[in-house]
C-alpha cells in the first residue's frame, strides 16, 4: 500500500462518515456542515484521480457558493428534525433496500464483466486536465454548453419573474439618484438683509 | 492555438431566436414595455420561419460535431411550431392582458421554450435531445406558475415540476444505461452499435424502459399521464393552450429521434412498450373525457388519447407509419391550437369559460363561433371531412400495412367511444339553452379572424389532406434515407 | 545545500512531509510577523491621517503590536450560556486555515514557491471562498442576535462579491493564457505599462474593491459594524479565540494584496527594463496595497447595507463582464497585443 492508497483510504472514511452524519445530525446546521466537509473529502479524492479542475470546482462552486447559502436558509429556518425524522426507522428497511441494490448495480458496472470498463492509463507529465476540459467544452462539445447556459438563464428569469413582486409605496431611496444630487438642487443661499434687534438695548435694561 | 469554427448556418434559426429572446429580456428590464416584447416575439418566430425555410434543404446536414441535425423532417416540424407559437400568442393577448400576465417575462418564456422545442426537433445526440427537453420543460414549468395571484395555476406548477422532473430522471437513467451499452452519445452511432449486437441484452431492455417511461411522461401518455389533466386544468388557460400545441411536435420528434433514429435497431423491444402505452392511453383518455364537466380537463384526457393514436404510428415501424404519425401530429395541432383557443377567446377578465355548461346554447349568441368549435370537435371526434378523420385514417392503414390489425380494431373501438364527448359539446352548444343571453363579448379582432382561419384549415385540410400528408412524407423520407 | 542532504539522508522517507513544514513554516511565521506590524502600520498611519501620535508608548509604539499578543493571549476565553461548544471554537479555525492555505501557491519569484500548480488561480480562488465559514459559523454558534446578523451580512456579502471577483479574475486569465500564477506574472514581462492594470484597468478597480469587500474592511464593514451589531460575528469572542479572527483577517488583507500584485501588478517584476526584478518589487507593491487598504479605512464612511449590494450586483458584475466580452473581441483582431 502507498502513500496514495493511505490518503485514499483516509479520505473515503472520513467521506463516508461525514455521509453518514449528514443523515443522522440532530441539528440542520450541523447537518449542513457535515454535507460541507462530505463535499471537501470528495473533492480531495478527485484529485486523487488528477481530476484537479472537478476537484477545485467542487470546492469552489458547492463549498463556496451553493452551501453557503444553504448553511444561510438553514440558519434563519426553525426547522424541527426530529418532526421531519417521524418515520424514519419505518422507511428504513426499504432505504436498505434500495442502498443494497444500489451497491450491487455498482459492483456490477465497476466489475468488468457487464460494461467492460478498466483503468485509465497514466496521463503523461505536462497533460493539464483544465486545458483538456476547457478544449472539449468549447470546441466538440460548445453546443450543448451553450445550451446548458441558456437552461441557467431560463432559471434565472423564470425565479426572478416568479418572485419578484414590485411594491407600491415602497421607501427605499435609489441609490442612483443619491449620487446625482448635487449641493445646487438641495441648497440653497439666502441673503437675510440684517435687521435690527427688537430687544431693548442693555443700556436701557439698566 | 486556433480551432475551425463550426458550421453555424444550419443553426441559424436557433440563434436568432435566442438573441431575441435575449433582446427582449433587455426590453423587459429596461423599458417595461410588453407591447413591444409582444410584437417582437411575433416577429422573431416569423422571421425564424423566414430563416428556417431559407436555410433548409432536401440533404441533412450536422453540424456541432454531429451533434446538431438540419433535414427535412425537422424544417417541417420546427415551421409548424413557429405557427403553433405564433397562433398561440396572438390567441392568448387578451387573455393575458386581463389577467395581468402580458409582461415581457412571458415572452421570452415562450421564446425559450420554442428553443427548447428547436432544439429537441434537431437533435442527433443524446445530450442536446435532453437539453432541448430540459429547456422547454422549465420554460413550461415558470409560465404555468407565472399568474402567481392563482392557487390553482401555483400547485399545477409544483405538480408539473416535481413529476417533470421525476420523469427526465428516469431518462436520464435510461440514457445512460444506453451509454454505458454502447460507450456513446451519438444517436447515430448508438444505432450502429446496437446493430452489431450488444453485449448484454437484460441491460439494453432495462434501458429501454426508462427511456420508454420518460419518454411516455413528457408525451402525456398512460400510465404516465397523471399530471396532464391537473395541469391543463390549473394552468392559465392561455398557457395551457401553449403546452398543449407546439410542445407535441417537439415530443413528436424527440421520439422519433429516440426511437427511430438512435434505437432503430431495438425496434422489436420497444415495439412491446408502446403498444401497451397507445392502449392504455386511448381507454383512459376517452373513458376519463366523458366523465368530465370541466372542457380544460375533457381537452387533456382527449390528450392523452391522441397522444396514444400518435404512439401507434411510431410503433408501427414502418416508413408509412412514421409519416402518418407526423401527419397526425401536426393536425392534432391544429385542432388542438383551435379548441383551447376557443377557452381563451371565450374568457374575460375575471371569468373562464372553461366549464361544459358555458358552451350551452352558444349557436344563438354566436353562430360563427358555434360553428368553428364545431368543426373542430368533429375533426377532433374523427368525423369526416375533417382532418381528423384522415390523420386516424393514415394511422389505421399504416397499422394494417404492418400487420397490426389487432391494435387497428382497439383503436376504431376506442374512437367511437371518444366521439361521443366532443358530439356532447355540440350537442350543448347548438340544442340547449344558453346560461346568459348577451352575445359574445366581440374583442380582439385579430384573434377571432386567426380562429376562424384555424377552424377552415382544419376544414380545408380535411378536404384537401394530399398535400400535406405528402410533405410528410416527403419530408420522413428525405430524413430517414 | 550539503547540509540538507545530510538531512535528507538521515530521516529517509519521512524527508518529505518533513521538508515541507519547514516550508510552510518559512512562509507562516514571517506572515505572522507581517501581521503583526500591519496592525501597527495601521495605527500608526491612520492616526497621522487623523493628525494624531498613534501607539507611541510600548518601545516608542515599536513593541506595541508584541504587548496586544502577550495581552490576549492571557485573556480568558468566554463561553456564552447556550453558545454551540464545538462550533464556537471551530469558526476561528475556519476563519484561518483559508487564509493561510492560500499562500501555498503565492510564487514570491519565479523560482520561489511553495507549490508551483498548474491550476493555481482556480485554487486560490476555491480557497478564499472558503473563508465566509468562519464568519457563518462564528455567528450562528456564538447564540446572539448581534452575531448572527454579522454572520448573516457577511455571507451574503461575500458570495456577492466573489463572482465580481472571480469575473476579474477570468479577465486575468484570459489575458495570460494560463491558471498558473507564476506564468500569470510572466505573462506581464516589459515594463510597467505590460503589467496588467493597464488594459484590464476595469477589472482592477473591481478587483481591488472586491477584495476589500471581502475581507469585511471598512467601508465594506457591515459584518462587523461596531456602531450598528457593536462587532458582528465575533462580538462572542475573546482572548486567544478573537485573536484568531484577527490574524485571519488581516492575513487575508495580505492576501489579497498578494494577489492583486501579481495579477495585476507584476509580481515580482521591476518597473522598467534594466532594473533587476525581485521579492523586493513584489514586498513593494504588497506595501502599496496594503497602504491603500488602511486609507480606504480613514477616508469612508461604511456603505449601507443594500448600497454593498447594489454595488456588487448592478455595476460590479455588468462591468466585469462587458469588459469580458470587450477584451475577447479585441483579443480576435491584430490590436489582440494590446490585452496579452
Amino acid at each position: 500500500m502507498n502513500f496514495a492508497d493511505v490518503v485514499f483510504f483516509l479520505f473515503a472514511a472520513i467521506l463516508l462518515l461525514a455521509g453518514l452524519r449528514v443523515i443522522t445530525a440532530r441539528n440542520p446546521v450541523h447537518a449542513a456542515l457535515w454535507l460541507v466537509l462530505a463535499f471537501f473529502t470528495a473533492a480531495g479524492l478527485w484529485m486523487l484521480l488528477e481530476a484537479e479542475f472537478l476537484a477545485i470546482t467542487l470546492v469552489l462552486v458547492y463549498v463556496g457558493a451553493v452551501m453557503v447559502l444553504f448553511i444561510f436558509v438553514v440558519m434563519m429556518l426553525d426547522i424541527n428534525l426530529e418532526e421531519l425524522r417521524q418515520g424514519f426507522w419505518d422507511f428504513l428497511p426499504l432505504a436498505a433496500l434500495v442502498a443494497g441494490l444500489m451497491i450491487v448495480e455498482m459492483v456490477m458496472v465497476l466489475g468488468k464483466e457487464t460494461f467492460g470498463l478498466v483503468a485509465p492509463l497514466a496521463k503523461p507529465e505536462n497533460y493539464s486536465n483544465t486545458k483538456e476540459l476547457g478544449r472539449l467544452l468549447y470546441t466538440d462539445y460548445v453546443y450543448p454548453f451553450e445550451l446548458a447556459s441558456v437552461i441557467l438563464l431560463v432559471a434565472i428569469v423564470a425565479a426572478i419573474a416568479l418572485t419578484l413582486r414590485r411594491r407600491p409605496g415602497l421607501k427605499a431611496v435609489d441609490p442612483a439618484w443619491q449620487v446625482k444630487q448635487s449641493r445646487e438642487g438641495r441648497v440653497r443661499l439666502v441673503n437675510l438683509k440684517p435687521q435690527k434687534p427688537e430687544y431693548k438695548s442693555e443700556e436701557e435694561d439698566e | 492555438m486556433t480551432y475551425p469554427l463550426p458550421d453555424l448556418l444550419p443553426a441559424l434559426p436557433e440563434i436568432l431566436v435566442l438573441t431575441l429572446a435575449c433582446v427582449i429580456l433587455v426590453i423587459e428590464a429596461f423599458f417595461k414595455d410588453a407591447k413591444a416584447a409582444y410584437v417582437l416575439t411575433l416577429l422573431t418566430l416569423l422571421g425564424a420561419a423566414g430563416v428556417t425555410a431559407f436555410t433548409g434543404g432536401e440533404m441533412s446536414v450536422h453540424t456541432f460535431n454531429g451533434m446538431f441535425v438540419d433535414d427535412a423532417m425537422g424544417d417541417v416540424l420546427k415551421l409548424m411550431t413557429y405557427l403553433a407559437a405564433i397562433t398561440a400568442v396572438v390567441y392568448s393577448r387578451g387573455y393575458l392582458a386581463e389577467r395581468g400576465i402580458f409582461k415581457g417575462e412571458y415572452f421570452a418564456l415562450v421564446l425559450f421554450a420554442v428553443l427548447g422545442m428547436m432544439v429537441m426537433i434537431s437533435a442527433s445526440h443524446l445530450l442536446t435531445l435532453y437539453l432541448g427537453l430540459e429547456l422547454l420543460s422549465l420554460s413550461l414549468y415558470a409560465m404555468v406558475a407565472l399568474h402567481r395571484e392563482s392557487q390553482a395555476a401555483v400547485e399545477a406548477a409544483m405538480k408539473y415540476f416535481v413529476l417533470g422532473a421525476l420523469a427526465s430522471g428516469l431518462l436520464l437513467y435510461g440514457m445512460s444505461m444506453l451509454y454505458g451499452l454502447t460507450g456513446t452519445l451519438d444517436l447515430a452511432q448508438i444505432s450502429a452499435a446496437l446493430r452489431e449486437g450488444v453485449s448484454s441484452p437484460v441491460v439494453l431492455a432495462f434501458g429501454l424502459v426508462f427511456v420508454v417511461a420518460g419518454l411516455g411522461f413528457k408525451l402525456g401518455n398512460a400510465p404516465f399521464h397523471m399530471w396532464v389533466p391537473d395541469v391543463y386544468h390549473g394552468a392559465p388557460t392561455a398557457v395551457t393552450l401553449f403546452i398543449g400545441t407546439a410542445p407535441k411536435l417537439a415530443a413528436f420528434a424527440f421520439a422519433m429521434r429516440l426511437l427511430v433514429d438512435g434505437l432503430e435497431p431495438a425496434h422489436g423491444d420497444w415495439q412491446q412498450m408502446l403498444a401497451v402505452m397507445a392502449v392504455l392511453s386511448m381507454a383512459i383518455g376517452n373513458l376519463a373525457a366523458i366523465m368530465q364537466t370541466n372542457i380544460k380537463r375533457m381537452l387533456a384526457y382527449s390528450t392523452i388519447s391522441h397522444m396514444g393514436f400518435l404512439l401507434l404510428g411510431i410503433l408501427a415501424g414502418t416508413f408509412a407509419g412514421y409519416s402518418a404519425a407526423m401527419f397526425y401530429a401536426i393536425a392534432y395541432v391544429l385542432m388542438s391550437l383551435g379548441g383551447f383557443g376557443m377557452v381563451v377567446y371565450l374568457s374575460r377578465a375575471g371569468y373562464e369559460a372553461e366549464n361544459l355548461d358555458d358552451y350551452k346554447g352558444l349557436n344563438s349568441r354566436s353562430p360563427w363561433l358555434a360553428a368553428v368549435m364545431g368543426i373542430l370537435m368533429f375533426s377532433m371526434a374523427g368525423i369526416p371531412p375533417f382532418v381528423g378523420f384522415y390523420a386516424k385514417l393514415t394511422i389505421l392503414q399504416s397499422l394494417v400495412g404492418a400487420g397490426l390489425v389487432w391494435l387497428a380494431v382497439l383503436a376504431v373501438l376506442f374512437s367511437l367511444i371518444g366521439a361521443f364527448y366532443y358530439l356532447r359539446v355540440i350537442k350543448l352548444m347548438y340544442f340547449d339553452a344558453p346560461h346568459s343571453t348577451g352575445a359574445v363579448a366581440a374583442e380582439a379582432g385579430d384573434a377571432r379572424m386567426l380562429l376562424s382561419l384555424n377552424g377552415l384549415a382544419v376544414l380545408l385540410l380535411g378536404l384537401a389532406p394530399q398535400p400535406l400528408m405528402a410533405l410528410c412524407a416527403n419530408a420522413m423520407q428525405l430524413s430517414l434515407q | 545545500m550539503e547540509l540538507l542532504q545530510t538531512f535528507e539522508q538521515m530521516l529517509g522517507p519521512a524527508w518529505v512531509p518533513v521538508w515541507t513544514l519547514v516550508k510552510i513554516l518559512a512562509i507562516v511565521l514571517p506572515l505572522m510577523g507581517c501581521v503583526a506590524y500591519l496592525t501597527l502600520a495601521e495605527r500608526k498611519i491612520i492616526g497621522w491621517m487623523q493628525v494624531r501620535m498613534g501607539p507611541n508608548r510600548v518601545g516608542y509604539g515599536w513593541l506595541q503590536p508584541i504587548a496586544d499578543a502577550v495581552k490576549l493571549m492571557f485573556k480568558e476565553i468566554i463561553i456564552p450560556s447556550g453558545a454551540n461548544k464545538a462550533l464556537f471554537f471551530l469558526g476561528p479555525v475556519l476563519s484561518i486555515m483559508p487564509a493561510l492555505a492560500a499562500w501555498a501557491v503565492i510564487p514570491f519569484t519565479d523560482t520561489l514557491v511553495l507549490a508551483n500548480v498548474d491550476a493555481g488561480l482556480l485554487y486560490v480562488m476555491a480557497i478564499t471562498s472558503l473563508g465566509v465559514y468562519g464568519v457563518v459559523v462564528a455567528g450562528w454558534a456564538s447564540n446572539s442576535k448581534y452575531a448572527f446578523l454579522g454572520a448573516l451580512r457577511s455571507s451574503a456579502q461575500i458570495v456577492s462579491y466573489e463572482i465580481a471577483m472571480g469575473f476579474a479574475l477570468v479577465g486575468v486569465l484570459m489575458s495570460a493564457q494560463s491558471l498558473n500564477l507564476v506564468e500569470i506574472v510572466e505573462a506581464q514581462k516589459g515594463g510597467f505599462w505590460q503589467w496588467y492594470w493597464l488594459p484590464l484597468f476595469p477589472m482592477f478597480l473591481v478587483y481591488l474593491i472586491s477584495g476589500v469587500a471581502e475581507t469585511n474592511r471598512a467601508p465594506f464593514d457591515v459584518a462587523e459594524g461596531e456602531s450598528e451589531i457593536v462587532a458582528g460575528f465575533h462580538i462572542e469572542y475573546s482572548g486567544m479565540a478573537f485573536a484568531v479572527f484577527f490574524l485571519a483577517e488581516y492575513a487575508n488583507m495580505i492576501l489579497i494584496a498578494a494577489l492583486t500584485s501579481i495579477m495585476f501588478l507584476g509580481g515580482w517584476l521591476s518597473p522598467f527594463p534594466g532594473i533587476p526584478d525581485g521579492f523586493i518589487w513584489l514586498a513593494a507593491k504588497m506595501s502599496f496595497v496594503l497602504f491603500l487598504f488602511l486609507w480606504f479605512r480613514a477616508t469612508f464612511p461604511r456603505y449601507r447595507y443594500d448600497q454593498i449590494m447594489r454595488l456588487g450586483w448592478k455595476v460590479f458584475i455588468p462591468v466585469t463582464l462587458v469588459w469580458l466580452v470587450l477584451e475577447g473581441a479585441f483579443m480576435q483582431t491584430p490590436l489582440g497585443y494590446l490585452f496579452h
